[in-house]
């Protein structure tokens, strides 16, 4: 029996009618993604958020994007990979220029994300193309997910959860007092270049599946509402690893029933556990 | 006090080692932030540079720190004489990059900067126990599960202290906050830092703002502005010509 007949038979066990045996595999398909890529930006949007990246993150899915585009044009089968190497030669390029200039990283991300997005489109519409067919992108369907690419998501939680074992101190360290790091022999700026990138990779794969117009939620909301209630960073891994699940997978069968996309679905259910979370601090202080 | 960690150094002192800056310069684009900075720090002397303003004295910190390109040479001198490449350094920063709601705890600092145990996933007993003495010998160890942005400046203060003394280091850098720690806590800190450099035999160099407290509790003092305009005893510093001008007073 394969690892996916046995997520099947467990499904089957559930009450729902989609979750009847042999029927709906796309959403069984679906659940078990969620499964697997809850955990994955949930722990990794403590960081986004701890480092004020939210908006770097962001700029992040419009390189992706723009790669998709390239990769596209230039005839790949999978425009995946071109995508992929295009986003992390942006993340690196943010990064040095950060690096480099000094400057404000709010404009330099802001420079990078409107170039990345118009060209992009240009590159899209370029001899009259139209663009429609780029949409399945922005929105993302997590309901077409193939197992082969599931298998590709549980490798991907492994590599990020044996990052973070190994990566997690330093970088929170970094992110706290970048001199006092180096100082104790941190070297920051490869960290957080690797970070970056890891981001990268993770929204340019991730992208059609959610869209990416609500990726950026992803990383975001579960940490930001688990940041609200939490005390240290142990309390804050499990709650943005909870919330996340919680939300992915409510949002995933609520958007069977109200024929909505999911990605947005579960966008919006994080977003009111982050609200619950603002106001119980509220009554906390 | 004796236990496994590393907060104590074996106890025999360094003697003659020193910290030596020669000539030492820094350019920033075309500023010149500072020009022929001679400067002699000897172990168990605690030095304070005071400056006006934009005197250089944050930057001083940070190229002696290796953060900000330099010319002129910087040496460090052990005991015996041997020049040593790169000396432990401690160092307090001015603040930390911290939003006031961060979910991090006095001991999730503790663990992210000495152990290798992921800090997200369990935190040991032994680190924890690790963490106490540590934070003990700036008597914050009540404060090690607090949210670092619930402390006060002069908690965050003695918090930061104590992580820069584990391992002892062979130089102690600080860069007070020009505000917002009340005067009980900047007495209490300036004591501590006096039985510090009497108990480790350490260099303390300290950026100060409180010129009556540094002149009661430091062995040293340094004009600095752009380069150093008078360095001696407090006493002799204060009484200087160039002391007068800086500040103005009569």
């Amino acid at each position: 029996m394969t690892a996916m007949e046995l997520w099947y038979r467990i499904v089957d066990l559930l009450p729902f009618e989609w979750a009847e045996p042999g029927k709906m595999l796309f959403m069984k398909n679906a659940l078990l993604a969620v499964l697997l890529l809850a955990p994955i930006f949930g722990i990794l949007g403590t960081m986004i958020v701890n480092r004020q990246m939210a908006f770097f993150s962001d700029a992040l899915g419009h390189g992706a994007f723009t790669g998709i585009v390239i990769g596209g044009l230039a005839g790949f089968m999978q425009p995946l990979w071109s995508a992929v190497i295009f986003s992390i030669v942006f993340a690196a390029g943010i990064s040095v220029v950060h690096y480099r200039t000094r400057m404000s990283s709010d404009t330099i991300i802001g420079v990078f994300s409107s170039i990345a997005v118009a060209a992009g489109i240009f590159l899209a519409t370029v001899g009259g193309n139209s663009f429609t067919r780029l949409n399945s992108y922005l929105v993302g369907s997590i309901l077409s997910i193939t197992p082969s690419e599931i298998a590709i998501i549980a490798v991907i939680l492994v590599v990020i959860i044996v990052y973070w074992l190994v990566f997690f101190n330093r970088l929170m360290f970094a992110s706290i007092n970048d001199v006092l790091a180096r100082s104790r022999g941190v070297r920051t700026f490869w960290l957080e270049t690797l970070f970056s990138v890891v981001i990268a990779v993770l929204v340019t794969v991730s992208m059609s599946w959610i869209g990416l117009l609500v990726i950026n939620s992803f990383l975001v909301l579960p940490a930001a509402a688990a940041r609200n209630i939490s005390r240290n960073q142990r309390e804050y891994h499990r709650l943005a690893v909870l919330i996340s699940l919680v939300s992915g997978v409510s949002g995933l069968i609520l958007s069977y029933y109200t024929e909505t996309a999911s990605g947005a679905t579960i966008v919006l259910i994080t977003a009111a556990i982050y609200f619950a979370t603002l106001f119980m601090r509220r009554l906390r202080a | 006090m004796r236990h496994e960690g590393k907060c104590v150094r074996e106890s025999e002192g360094c003697g003659l080692c020193c910290t030596k800056i020669e000539n030492l310069g820094v350019k920033i684009g075309e500023n010149t932030i500072l020009r022929d900075v001679n400067l002699h720090v000897h172990c168990g002397e605690f030095t304070v540079i005071i400056g006006p303003n934009g005197a250089g004295k944050t930057t001083l910190l940070k190229a002696i720190l290796g953060e900000v390109k330099h010319t002129g040479r910087l040496m460090f001198m052990q005991g015996s004489g041997i020049r040593k490449e790169r000396p432990v350094i401690g160092y307090v920063p001015q603040h930390l990059n911290l939003d006031p709601t961060s979910p991090t705890s006095v001991l999730d600092l503790y663990a992210v900067s000495r152990t290798r145990y992921p800090v997200w996933l369990h935190i040991p007993r032994k680190v924890e126990q690790r963490a106490k003495e540590c934070l003990a010998m700036a008597k914050a160890d009540h404060l090690l599960y607090k949210r670092l942005g619930s402390l006060s400046g002069g908690e965050l203060q003695r918090v930061l202290l104590s992580l820069a003394l584990d391992p002892v280091p062979e130089l102690l850098l600080l860069d007070e906050p020009v505000s917002g720690i009340d005067q009980n806590g900047l007495e209490m800190f300036y004591e501590l830092l006096s039985d510090i450099r009497r108990n480790y035999d350490l260099s303390i160099i300290m950026v100060s703002h409180d010129l009556e407290l540094a002149s009661h509790h430091a062995d040293r003092m340094v004009l600095l502005n752009g380069t150093v305009l008078a360095s001696g005893t407090p006493q002799e510093v204060m009484e200087s010509e160039s002391f007068r001008k800086v500040f103005g007073v009569r």
